[in-house]
This record gives structure tokens, sequence and C-alpha cells, in this order.
């Protein structure tokens, strides 16, 4: 990888490798005491190890000017991998809670493997580690095809990559000592969202400089989601973290906002991590793999258009459906049921998309896991946004909220749709990547397949029926006009649901652990026939051309 | 020009498209958001509120770390059986000092908004040893390093600072008195206790919390909070007699 820069650049890299391990050691000194030190000592020596391999490769002879012709994939395939292991990591942490609940003694007296603690280390691995490496590995890969340029430079795209792996890694180790600031899906504090604003900087100028050398006019629709997603979730990251720390030696901070206010900001965040990180990214992913793997044009170009509009503008209202019947304004109670309804039209012209984009491929999702990935995704998107809809009318909400059924809910998402959208593309992507024919063993995709749907299938429905019995059980009042079940009562009826719940999240761990040993052993085994030995042959502007003739 | 007319040129303009999504994804935050603060009504008045105490305050801090709010809201909806069940409704106005709120999004166990003084000291200091000691089906993790760790509160001058920097209104004799109101919140017979209640007020709870005044522990910090939940003013319990008496 590093024989691939240019002496210049390998001085670029140690340069700014030196940079953030000065940051590191002063971090240590002034956070000695404190668990930012500890951060301080993990960032040194993160930095230091980049400086230690980069050295080590320096005198290696610089490339030759070929690389020029081709497109720069080596961030994409070191992002795939990390994302297959942030994966794993992600859902093994999150079945042992999901065990957790079942049995309470499984975190073994520890400090750090309660489940407040380890709750977090979940929702951030498989979000932000596993989605978000996904998503930073094939904007890069379809923005490059979609242009038909390459990136600008060999530097940045690194310094997104490992700079976005560093933020994860300080985020979920943080949690484990007890460093968070209580925001969910926003748990990391002030230090650690200070070094995430600089690394989404960078990725957004990083992406209009490649836009700026495409040699397509238009720009494809993957590249206005994958837009949206980078340049919303950092609007939202900086202004849902808005904090002052204690001091700068400590990891505390206190929130700008408190109350009412900061509620409604942390949903406003909240629901447009879920609108623009899961959703408006992994579309991207879809409009450029879907037709790709399918070998057909998106149905219809302006379906694309009115969704994609449709989202960035209705999403952005939504957030306050987290908050019916609370001591939020109802003004602003009724404005988010209203725009969560009206966000079925732009969600079901995606979820259409999908549908209709592989109508007359039917025989190709029969015979082809990979495909079938990505179908099984556009149903849990359809599914997915209608019962969010559903669920944010007020009336369902007072059932709804509190209980597991919305737990069910964002699984339903985050299984059914973004991980398998994400599987089915990294699956599709690999041996692009590697130049290789096929997948080391497209029977362990088969085999991830199932596993992936019957995991996601009884989660859901085990949540569905905790959620509902335990919201009717809250609600039930005896003859007498008193409450009819204590909480205790309730505990009592989840115990088996919190069963079936982990048993199903097993299963998608299986199926996650097998995908990345099948990605693995395709990167390992070298393929015997090497299908494509440029990137030429591969049609880079399926998307854009197919577009035009749908106009 | 029809609408799909101009997206067609919109789309070949990678500056124009980000001005695009930056206008069409701002306007719902705006118009949700900032009315947020400077509609008065939003928030209730509240002349008999006071801010938490530090220990008070060291032990939200434990709740945070802790990921308490994982499980436990604090926000009784408006709702008959959760009035019922949990007390009055809560107000705005209650969390009006909680930087960050803690209203929570799901009720692995029960809401905690107003869980002040429903129990004993000793019932919590056992229970948060070990929850199943006390309700055994609790699928509550058992925090028995909370008794034996020593509270920090050399820094917690600092923590009132910030809070103040937030807009919580500490006066500079709290911060200054901050580490000595901590310890003597829950050690009512050192000679220190006199200056609690001249900050906080007469009602202000002093009382060795963990069951041992001589050693200041996380324990005495995490149920100091606990036992204030609720009970910093009086409004909601004031709404709702009025409530009922409108009706």
């Amino acid at each position: 990888m590093i024989a691939q820069l240019t002496v210049i650049e390998r001085q670029r890299a140690i340069l700014i490798s030196v940079a953030v391990a000065i940051c590191g050691g002063l971090i240590v000194i002034v956070g000695r005491g404190d668990p930012m030190g500890i951060h301080g000592a993990l960032i040194f020596l993160v930095a230091f190890l980049m400086i230690f391999r980069i050295g080590a490769n320096y005198y290696t002879p610089a490339p030759s000017e070929d690389r020029l012709a081709s497109y720069y994939d080596d961030p994409s395939k070191v992002g795939i991998v990390l994302s297959m292991a942030w994966a794993v990591i992600g859902l093994a942490v999150g079945d042992w809670v999901a065990w957790q609940l079942a049995y309470p003694d499984l975190t073994f007296g520890q400090a750090w493997s309660s489940f407040g603690r380890l709750r977090p280390v979940h929702t951030t691995s498989v979000i932000f580690g596993f989605g978000g490496n996904a998503l930073i590995a094939t904007s890069f890969y379809v923005m490059q095809r979609t242009s038909r340029a390459r990136l600008p430079d060999q530097v940045t795209p690194w310094f997104v990559v490992f700079g976005y792996n560093l933020f994860c890694l300080l985020a979920v180790t943080g949690y484990l000592m007890g460093v968070t600031q209580s925001k969910e899906y926003a748990e990391p504090e002030w230090y650690t969202d200070l070094w995430l604003v600089v690394v989404w900087v960078t990725y957004f100028v990083l992406y209009l400089r490649t836009l700026a050398r495409r040699k397509e006019p238009h720009i494809y629709v993957s590249n206005w989601y994958y837009m949206a997603f980078i340049l919303v979730v950092a609007i939202l990251h900086i202004v849902n973290n808005l904090a002052v720390p204690v001091s700068l030696g400590h990891a505390k901070s206190y929130s700008a906002f408190s109350g009412v206010q900061d509620a409604m900001t942390q949903w406003w965040y909240g629901h447009n991590a879920v609108a623009f990180f899961l959703t408006a990214g992994f579309l991207g992913m879809m409009y450029y793999f879907l037709p790709m793997r399918a070998g057909r044009p998106i149905y219809s170009y302006r379906m694309s258009i009115i969704s994609f509009w449709g989202i960035t503008f209705f999403y952005m209202w939504a957030g306050s459906h987290h908050l019916h019947f609370t001591a939020l304004p109802q003004w602003v109670q009724t404005l988010g049921m209203t725009f969560s309804l009206m966000l079925l039209i732009p969600s079901w012209a995606s979820a259409g998309n999908v549908l209709l984009t592989l109508n007359g491929a039917w025989d190709k999702v029969r015979d082809d896991a990979t495909l079938r990935f990505m179908m099984v995704a556009g149903v849990f998107y359809g599914l997915t946004t209608f019962e969010g809809s559903f669920m944010a009318i007020r009336s369902v909400n007072s059932l709804s909220h509190y209980t597991d059924w919305t737990i069910g809910h964002v699984h339903a998402g985050a299984l059914g749709w973004v991980a398998m959208i994400t599987f089915g593309s990294i699956y599709a992507c690999v041996p692009w990547l590697w130049k290789r024919e096929r997948m080391y063993s497209p029977r362990l995709v088969e085999a991830h397949f199932w596993l992936a749907l019957s995991g996601s299938v009884i989660y859901v429905f085990a949540m569905w029926n905790s959620g509902i019995v335990q919201g009717l059980m809250w609600r039930t009042y005896n003859e007498s006009g008193t409450l009819a079940y204590s909480f205790v009562d309730t505990l009592i009826a989840m115990h088996p649901y919190y069963i079936a719940r982990a048993v199903g999240g097993l299963l998608f761990l299986i199926g996650g652990c097998l995908g990345a040993y099948n990605i693995w052993m395709t990167i390992r085994v070298p393929g015997a026939s090497a299908s494509r030995t440029s990137d030429v042959p591969e049609p880079a502007v399926v998307g854009a051309g197919a577009l035009q003739a749908a106009e | 020009m029809s609408f799909f007319g101009f997206h067609y040129r919109l789309e070949r303009k990678a500056i124009g498209l980000t001005l695009g999504i930056i206008c069409a994804a701002s306007i719902g935050g705006l118009v949700e958001i900032a009315p947020l603060f400077t509609i008065h009504q939003t928030v209730e008045d509240a002349p008999d509120m006071r801010v938490y105490t530090p220990l008070e305050l060291a032990g939200r801090n434990i709740y945070i770390r802790e990921g308490c709010y994982a499980c436990h809201s604090q926000m009784i909806r408006t709702l008959r059986d959760e009035v019922d069940r949990y007390g009055p409704y809560s107000l705005a106005v209650e969390s009006k000092y909680d930087h960050p709120m803690l209203w929570g999004s799901k009720r692995t166990g029960p809401d905690l908004a107003r869980i002040g003084e429903k129990y004993s000291d000793p019932w919590h200091v056992e229970h948060l040893n070990n929850p199943r000691d006390v309700v055994p089906v609790s699928v509550m993790p058992a925090y028995g390093w909370l008794l034996t760790t020593e509270l920090r509160t050399d820094d917690l001058g600092l923590h009132l600072k910030a809070q103040r920097a937030v807009g919580v209104p500490y006066t500079d004799d709290m911060i200054a008195n901050a580490a000595a109101d901590a310890y003597a919140q829950s050690n009512p017979d050192s000679p220190l206790a006199d200056g609690v209640t001249k900050r906080y007020g007469k009602a202000t709870t002093m009382r060795a919390f963990d069951g041992n005044p001589s050693h200041l522990t996380e324990m005495d910090a995490l149920v100091a909070y606990l036992q204030i939940l609720g009970r910093l003013t009086d409004a909601a319990h004031k709404t709702i007699a009025q409530g009922g008496a409108e009706q």
C-alpha cells in the first residue's frame, strides 16, 4: 500500500502522523489522572504505529505514472476489511448484551461489562464501525467510477479512513471506561467529537475535489445521497455536540442545551442520524450496486429525484415524534407526526425503485444470494419505513414508546435494511476490487443470507411481541380501576422473548462471521482466473448512461 | 421549465447540489428548535426550584457514566396509566438544569422521574449492590464497586463552573465550597453541614446515604441523586392539583 505513495505523499503522511502523535502526547500530559490521559496514550500509539509503518517502507521505489490511469482502490479495500471487523465486534457485543437482559449475571461483576457501558459499544460498533466504514469504502469506489475520475491524491483518503477509525476506537474504548455524554448515538466526548469534525470536513472536501475532476457531465444519483449523508451528518454532529468541557484535561463535558431544548436537539440529531447515516448513505450504495449486480438500469430517474429531495427535506422535521406526550410543546409533536407520515412517499419511492429495477431479473434474484441480499434489503426498507410512519402516529406511539417495539423497529431497519444492503454491496464489490472471478465460496454467501434473514425475522418478531405485550400490560386496569400489573410482572412476561431475541441475534452474528471469513479467504486465496485485469471493462457509467436513456 | 428539467441541470453542478442539500435540510430544524428558546411558555416558571448540590451532581455523573439512562426514563408522559404508576406527569421546568437531559427512550426498568424518597437509602444501597437481593426477577446489573470506590471531589468546583458556563445559576460561594459541601451532605454531624443548608436550602437532604458517614463513596453520590429526583421543585404537584380543581 505504501509503495503506491509517491515520496512527497509519504512525507506528508509522516508529517500528519507526527502532528497526531504530538496531540496524543499533549493529551497524555493535560489529561493525567483522568480517562482522557489513557486516550492520549492510545492516540499516540496509533500515530506512532503509522509513522513506523510508513518509515519502514519509506525507501521502497516510487510508483510509476501508470497508476494515474486507473482508480485508486486501496483505501476502499482497507475500509471493507475494517468494516467487517467492526461488524463482528459490534454484532458479538450486541448479542452479549441481549443475553445479559435474559441472564443479568453475565456481566461477571466487572464495571466495563455492564449493560449500560456495553450498549453504546454495540451501537457505535455497528452504526459507525460497520456501517460508517462500509459507507466510506463504497463511496470512494462509487464516486470514482460514476465520475470516471481518480481520487485527487493518495494521502487524503487514507487520512479519512484511518482518522475515522481512530474516532470509532476512541468512542468505544471511552464507553468501557465510562466516558460518555449520554446522548444517544452521539455518546463520544468533546475531544473525540472535535476530531471527527476534522475528519468529516476532509471527507467532504475530498468528495468535491473528486467530483471537480469528473469526466461525466452529470453527477450520478448515488453521489447525491452520499453528499447528503456527509453534509447533513456534519451539521447534526456539530450542533448536537455543542458542550463545555469541565477543563481541557477532563474528558467530561456539559451539554450546551438542557431539558426540553436538549431533548428536541438530541432527537433532531438521533432521528436524522437514522435518516442520513443509516438511510441516505445506504441508498447511495443501493443505487450503484443493485443496478450493477442485476445488470439492469434503475427503473425510474424521476422517482429517485422525488425520493432524494423528499428525504432530505421531510426527515429533518420528524425527530419530535420521539417525544410524544412528553413536556415538549404539543405543536412540535404534531409537526413531527405530520412530517413522519409524509415521509412514506419518498421512502416508498426508493423502495419501489429497488423492486421495479429487479422486475425482469427475478431469475437472478433466485440464483444469486448477493442480489437477494439487496432485494430483501429493499423489502425491509419499505416495511420499516411504513412501520416508522405508523409508530409516529400519536396514539400508536402511546403504546409503542418506551417498549421493545421500538427496539424491534430499529433492528428491522438495521439488520434487514442497512446490514443486508451492505453485505450485498460488499459481496458484489470484493471480487471487483481484488480482481477475482467470484467470492471464495458462493455457498457460504448463500448460508449467510439465510442466517441473516432468519436471524432478523426471529429478532423482530420477538421484539414486536414483547413490546406490544409490555405496552398493553402497563396500561391494563382492574375492574376496581387500579393498575392490573406491577412493573415486575412485565419483566417476567418479557423473559422468553428476550431469549428468542438473543437467539435471533446469534444467528445473525454467525452469518456475519461466515461473511468475514469468506471475504478474508477471497482476499487471501489468489484467484486462478482473474477476470478483470484493469478497471476499464467495468461499466463505470451504468447509472448515468442508463438514466439519460430513461429521460 | 419543468422541475425535472431544472433538476437535470442542477445535477451537473456539485456546488449547486451542496447548497440545495444544506437549504432543504436546515429548514425543519430551524422551525422546530429555534422557537423553543424564544417562546416563553415552553418552560414553566418554578421560583422554588433549586440547583443540584455538588454531591447530587456527582451522582448524576455516575448515573450517566454507567449508562443508567439506557434502561430508565425520567419522563412521565401525560397518560393516565403513567400518572397512576409513577406520579404527576413531568414538566419541562423540572429538567431545566439538566445538561444534558436524561428523559430516556426505553423502559427496560421503570421510570425514575419521581423515584426520590420513594424508597429508603438502605434499600437503594442494597439494590444497587445487587438488585436481585431485593427484586428477585430484576435484570439490572449489579454495581458492587460503588460502595468501595471513593468519590472524587477535588474537581467538583470545576464541574460547577462548567455548569455555570452553560447556564446553571451556581454562585461563586457554591463553586468555592463544592468539595466541602459534597463531604458535608453525606456527613450531617460535621461542622461543615451548616454551609450546605445555607447555600442549597433547609430542605436539602443531609444523610450518610451509604450508611457510613466516615467514607464518601460513589454510592453516597448516586443515592443522593436518586433521592432528589422529582423533588427539585413542587411545580408538577401544583399543576396537577390546579388541573384537578378546574375539572
